[in-house]
């Protein structure tokens, strides 16, 4: 039976790998041909990543079941009529301003860029928004989509809460009934988010299966909205899962970016040397970097969670040490056994502990767009005091992986020369963790 | 090449019977018991064999299955474990046509190329990959039929005409209708809404038509295989395994005794 559907699968093969994008040609969706190590990065159209299917390379696409795919197509479909609407634009950018509290200002920190003596640092205040994190920008987008698809359902899942926290948020702005699957292990670790959902109306459901943190939660949203298409929408909190979800929360969270740029060329005349993010799923870096793809001269830094070291093998610094694989619905750089059995990562920082990440980093990585570097726990601790006792911004420890990296990045380049660093979120949500490992217990 | 799913459903339509589909995860709840399982399947009057690729994040899975990975896990139960477990079966049967069913990663990591050379050579005649649809298949599919395995893929009630035509298109061996919207191991089952969409799909395509999702006694499979060419029984086998798991005697004697039941049902 299968020779007889062969011709037609070979020649649609080599058509769809070869041709698929006719702009990029030379960035393939081929598993056997796909080294960009040598790609003239001056010859990219950045507008067109992803391509018409979501694929980045051969990172992103659609790699779901077909009891989801419906539920997919309508999604992308209804984003697609109303991202060139006009008036879904116009109630993003009011609750954007209104009720988030954008634009985020574009901090210099003079006395932290004095005291490491190299670069001017620039923190994107992302910290400052509603919620306390850059996760509402794409919830607010999300929750309005769902609300034009008269969906009256949202779901999500969450790791250290602050997704979770800002789905309920926005769910309860738009009177939206909405569920939360979190981790077991999240659940007790993070217990101030999870009362925070619940004064906001949601409903928090531990997730008990597989290791009980992020992905399982995931897993456990995904086989939701598989039971409940009808009259779900599922509000995912970082750039994967199945096309479109990897491209529509990086526009949402572009914002981050087109705001930075302006303000950097407003404050400095210039675009800046460098941007800086912290990566676990990679929505916040995602959300910086956009805006300045094109810019070849800024140079980009994926800062991943080292945990306890990459030697130890506890972390969870994907683009620096894993490969390619497929889970949650897209093909990303992947932490996985050799048997393709998914590994669970390890970081001090909750929202970063994530076994894959974002398709469009994986390509970032791979053209040599941006670089990935990686900082530990005790490192990103020094980063959040620093913070702290410098400029007295409490940063969260997502963040504070990112601030490490600076503190190394610096001092390497010349006083008139600019870092703009994303300060994801605040660390209130932390206190608990670092107090703990003072041996103070709050 | 393998034709065994070929001459089953043959078979099958020329004896006026419906096939009936085990599923099982291979290496649930140890590595020892799959291939003697599989045999004991045959036995009770199982047609095809299902055997499942143990994998971490079973997205489209219920609980049931979700904890059959993660027995299987416990032991390692690899890609390679269950091309020696479909090796050892082979010795002494040739003619049951084995379908492996899983996740894509588990395979990706093993290589298209790899898995699809060790699969042939072993004597497997289909493969199901949950998460890959038809869309992202292309390579897959390539490679799979210059071993003459057999793309099995899932239909589903949000499935449009569209879509039908094109996994009807890429498909071969038979095509898995999933019966209701959700997870398996759940449990409502709309009889005459099966019907309509199976002969529905039916008007696109040739290939037999199994039904899988939420068949869990004879009833059900004589309910549903009377409206398709199959049925395909999974969570139902693996909570006896669930329930017994220290005691292989009495999980073959259960799952023994439930296909049988199910064969004499479908066949009366």
């Amino acid at each position: 039976m299968s020779n007889v559907a062969n011709p037609n699968l070979d020649n649609s093969t080599e058509e769809s790998a070869v041709n698929n994008n006719s702009s990029n040609s030379e960035i393939k969706n081929d598993l056997m041909d796909h080294d960009l190590s040598n790609l003239d990065l001056s010859k990219v159209d950045w507008s067109k990543l992803p391509d018409e299917n979501g694929h980045f390379g051969i990172y992103g696409g659609r790699f779901a079941s077909e009891t989801l795919i419906e539920a997919i197509q309508e999604l992308d479909d209804a984003y697609k009529t109303l991202q060139s609407d006009p008036t879904f634009q116009e109630a993003i950018d009011n609750d954007l301003r209104h009720y988030v509290g954008r634009p985020s200002p574009l901090y210099h920190a003079e006395r932290w860029s004095k005291e490491l003596g190299g670069a001017q640092i620039y923190l994107k205040r992302e910290d400052l928004n509603h919620t306390g994190a850059h996760k509402i920008n794409n919830t607010i987008g999300q929750a309005l989509l769902a609300k034009h698809m008269g969906k009256p359902r949202i779901i999500a899942e969450t790791g250290a809460g602050q997704h979770g926290v800002a789905s309920a948020t926005i769910a309860a702005r738009l009177g939206l009934e909405c569920v939360v699957y979190m981790g077991e292990k999240d659940v007790e670790r993070q217990k101030q988010n999870v009362y925070r959902m619940k004064l906001l109306g949601a409903e928090v459901r531990p997730v008990s299966s597989g290791s009980k943190t992020l992905k399982d939660a995931l897993n456990e949203a995904m086989r939701d909205w598989v039971t409940n298409v009808d009259n779900t929408f599922y509000c995912i909190g970082t750039v994967a899962g199945p096309h479109p979800y990897p491209m529509m929360v990086r526009n949402f969270q572009a914002i981050i970016g087109r705001e930075a740029k302006q303000q950097c060329l407003e404050q400095t005349g210039r675009l800046p040397d460098a941007l800086v993010a912290c990566v676990g799923g990679g929505s916040n870096a995602i959300g910086l970097f956009h805006e300045f793809l094109p810019d070849l001269d800024v140079k980009i830094y994926s800062v991943e969670p080292g945990g306890m070291g990459i030697e130890t093998g506890e972390h969870a610094a994907t683009l620096c040490t894993a490969k390619p694989g497929v889970l949650h619905g897209n093909r990303m750089y992947l932490m996985a056994d050799d048997n393709g059995q998914v590994i669970e990562p390890y970081s001090i920082s909750a929202g970063l502990d994530y076994p894959g990440v974002g398709p469009e980093h994986c390509l970032l990585i791979d053209m040599k767009r941006a670089k990935a570097v990686s900082v530990t726990d005790k490192e990103s601790l020094q980063g959040f005091h620093d913070l702290c006792r410098i400029e007295g911004i409490i940063p969260a420890l997502e963040s504070a992986h990112a601030l490490a990296y600076v503190k190394k990045l610096a001092p390497t380049m010349s006083k008139d020369q600019t870092i703009i660093v994303n300060l994801s979120g605040r660390g209130d949500k932390d206190l608990n963790t670092v107090a703990a490992l003072e041996g103070i217990s709050i | 090449m393998s034709n065994r799913l070929k001459d089953c459903f043959a078979q099958l339509e020329k004896d006026g019977k419906k096939a009936l589909i085990p599923f099982v995860t291979a290496g649930d709840s140890n590595k020892s018991i799959t291939v003697p399982l599989m045999h004991r399947m045959v036995e009770s009057g199982a047609d095809i064999i299902e055997l499942g690729i143990p994998f971490s994040d079973p997205m489209a899975d219920g609980p049931t299955i979700q904890l059959a990975c993660e027995r299987a896990l416990v032991h390692h139960t690899s890609v390679s474990d269950v091309i020696e477990m479909v090796k050892e079966f082979r010795q002494s049967n040739d003619e049951t046509p084995i379908v492996l069913m899983g996740y894509l990663n588990p395979v990706e990591a093993f290589g298209y190329e790899n898995f699809a050379k060790s699969a042939a050579e072993v004597g497997i005649d289909g493969l199901l990959t949950v998460d890959l649809p038809p869309e992202e298949s292309d390579q897959m599919a390539g490679i799979l039929a210059k071993y003459d395995i057999d793309p099995i893929f899932l239909l589903s009630p949000t499935t449009t005409p569209e879509r039908i035509q094109r996994i009807v298109n890429a498909g071969s061996g038979y095509l898995y209708y999933v019966s209701l919207k959700g997870v398996t191991g759940s449990s409502i089952l709309n009889v005459e809404e099966v019907s309509e969409k199976v002969a529905a799909i039916k008007t696109y395509t040739t290939l037999p038509v199994g039904v899988g999702f939420g068949i869990k006694d004879a009833e059900s499979a004589t309910a549903i295989s009377a409206v398709s060419d199959g049925v395909i029984v999974g969570s139902a086998i693996v909570k006896i395994i669930e329930n017994n798991v220290d005691d292989a005697d009495t999980i073959l004697e259960q799952i023994g005794a439930l296909l049988k039941s199910m064969r004499i049902a479908m066949d009366a």
